[in-house]
């Protein structure tokens, strides 16, 4: 349990992994449900409808000012985003 | 004369417009006052945008008055709600989440660049569960939502206030998204109407990702008709999403008036059997009033017969699988960086971008985000992603072969759109597995990308509306609009009007 809040990036309190744990239950009802039918001849599907993909023209386009993309950012500093220590000391 | 006003329909309000009965300034005024009478008890806004709406609602009186509305869809001038997961400019949108509290986005979503385009005033942001992860919004961080027809009931979810706004008239339409349901049981909760279109058929670019193959913007309204010019007005192709279906929207407003003939000779209905109301968890009082629906069908000329999809009973799995992932995935964005909420570290923890994250997304989720999440990243552990994720993958392509087998037997599949009607508050927040075993009749749309429409069929002996579920094939919108528009019709005649007349309306001044 620490090892998945740990991977989900949330500090999770001890209250909510003890409570978690249980709840894992659910999913491991579900993965012994589908895997009844889930059998080697049957392809999985990713889109429901299937789509070729395509690239848009290629044409310029104007995309969000500096401004407006650092408009919603916590802290920001001469028109970049400031992020707390991300290396070692 | 206000009170009239905002009792009709999205249709007869554009009409009134064209023909300079009322502008579209006085409906938007008409509407806030209900909003501002409302509210107090109903809560279904976290935002009202007044100024903007009225502001709007000007710009188009003033266009209209200077003979500059070519091309404008029918519904031009009338207002609009919009649920709070879809990003409005300049209007804070949230989600329903502390983590996006005070978030003003810097864009529109597509859907919003075509409302506004069309003179549509946004009257402001609905209430929704946290990431529209929920079936009751009870799980939003700014408060419940009340049930108009019963304050003690929920309104459904993740959608309740979009379908609480559109039911208590504080706005003749509004937006939703729907990934398990969130439009369609809503709508069923508060009797009023629906759609989750064919996934693709309307540009989710703009809509706050929550679980990217399942989620669909859709229309609510309180008629058929109404959800399907709606519809016309958002749906369509959009080079900004690249699972946007290359082709016009489907003909779905034609088809809601040749639904209001009332002849549906030569249209083949299926009951689902496996969802079709007799089962587990599926209250009397649903199955009775769906059973005198298909009974309304039949003598309309309908050829109902029942139809088996044999693999729905594996769609909850597969959803609960499928919809955690992909939750997990696309949450992974709120990290602190870049937009919403920064917690940083307790003094004696390193206060490092890592440790920032954590804390941020443990104050700034709530606790079914937060087991989504975790779910989730579970699911997509290393080592077993194939035998879980993909094995949940395969369900689906099951689920979509049982629907491609089914319609070549039926024109449209039917089912009650809900096991139950509202439940009541704290009813279920105690006990996940009873909120999602409610999701077991709309969740099947999702896994199959097939549209599909809930409209009012009745109240229960508690006077709580039921919902009837139309399920069409993919990009075949058009072929459920009919049946429902049908229906609504054929049931309104004997109800003697909407069937929200059958609801007390104390918020409304005579």
């Amino acid at each position: 349990m620490e090892h998945l809040a740990d991977l989900a990036r949330i500090a999770l309190s001890d209250e909510e992994i003890t409570r978690m744990q249980g709840e894992l239950n659910v999913i491991a009802d579900a993965i012994d449900e589908v895997q009844k039918v889930a059998t080697d001849d049957v392809k999985p599907t990713a889109n429901p409808v299937p789509l070729e993909a395509y690239l848009r023209p290629d044409v310029a386009e104007t995309p969000l000012t500096q401004e407006e993309a650092l408009s919603g950012g916590p802290v920001t500093d001469q028109g970049m985003f400031v992020a707390p220590q991300i290396l070692g000391e | 004369m206000s009170n009239e006003l905002v009792k009709l329909t999205a249709a007869q309000m554009a009409e009134k417009i064209r023909n300079k009965e009322v502008s579209s300034r006085e409906l938007t005024q008409a509407e806030l006052d209900v909003i501002e009478a409302a509210e107090p008890t109903m809560h279904a806004f976290l935002h009202v945008a007044a100024d903007e709406a009225l502001a709007q609602a000007d710009a188009f009186d003033k266009k209209l008055a200077a003979g500059d509305t070519e091309g404008l869809p029918e519904l031009a001038g009338v207002p609009i709600a919009i649920k709070d997961m879809i990003v409005t400019k300049g209007i804070p949108t949230t989600a329903a989440s502390k983590i996006l509290e005070g978030w003003v986005p810097p864009y529109d979503a597509t859907v919003i660049e075509k409302i506004k385009a069309a003179g549509m005033p946004i009257l402001g942001k609905t209430n929704l569960d946290e990431f529209a992860q929920g079936s009751s919004t009870e799980h939003s961080a700014f408060g419940n939502t009340y049930n108009p027809w019963n304050k003690d009931c929920v309104p459904g979810g993740s959608g309740g206030g979009s379908a609480a706004a559109v039911s208590s008239y504080e706005a003749p339409l509004a937006l939703g998204t729907d990934t398990g349901g969130s439009i369609r049981q809503p709508a069923s909760f508060t009797g009023s109407v629906g759609v989750k279109p064919t996934y693709g058929g309307v540009s989710r670019y703009g809509a706050i990702a929550m679980a990217s193959s399942l989620d669909q913007i859709g229309p609510c309204a309180r008629t058929v008709l109404d959800a399907a010019l709606l519809h016309e007005v958002i749906g369509g192709n959009d080079r900004r999403d690249s699972t946007s279906i290359p082709a016009p929207v489907p003909p779905v407003a034609a088809a809601a008036r040749e639904g209001l003939k009332r002849d549906l000779k030569g249209v083949r209905i299926g009951l689902i059997k496996e969802i079709g109301g007799t089962g587990e968890g599926f209250q009397p009082g649903v199955a009775k009033r769906f059973n005198e629906a298909v009974e309304q069908l039949k003598s309309m000329g309908a050829e109902v017969t029942e139809v088996s999809l044999p693999h729905l009973s594996y769609s909850l799995g597969a959803y609960y699988i499928i919809m955690p992932s992909e939750v997990s995935s696309n949450l992974a964005r709120y990290d602190g960086m870049r937009y919403g909420l920064r917690v940083m570290p307790p003094t004696g923890v390193p206060q490092t971008a890592a440790n920032m994250m954590a804390y941020t997304r443990e104050a700034g989720f709530g606790d079914e985000v937060k087991r989504r999440i975790i779910l989730g990243t579970y699911a997509l552990s290393a080592g077993y992603y194939d035998a879980w994720y993909g094995s949940a993958q395969k369900v689906r392509t099951l689920v979509i072969e049982d629907f491609a087998k089914a319609f070549e037997q039926v024109d449209v599949l039917a089912s009650p759109t809900a096991p139950t009607t509202a439940f009541k508050f704290g009813e279920k927040t105690s006990d996940p597995l009873a909120m999602y075993l409610g999701d077991v009749t709309t969740i099947p749309a999702n896994l199959a990308g097939v549209p599909a429409i809930s409209v009012p069929c009745g109240v229960d002996d508690s006077n709580m509306p039921v919902g009837f579920q139309f399920f069409a094939p993919q990009q075949h919108d058009e072929a459920m609009y009919k049946p429902a528009a049908a229906l609504e019709a054929a049931l309104e005649d004997t109800w003697g009007g909407n069937i929200l007349t059958k609801m007390a309306t104390p918020w409304l001044a005579d």
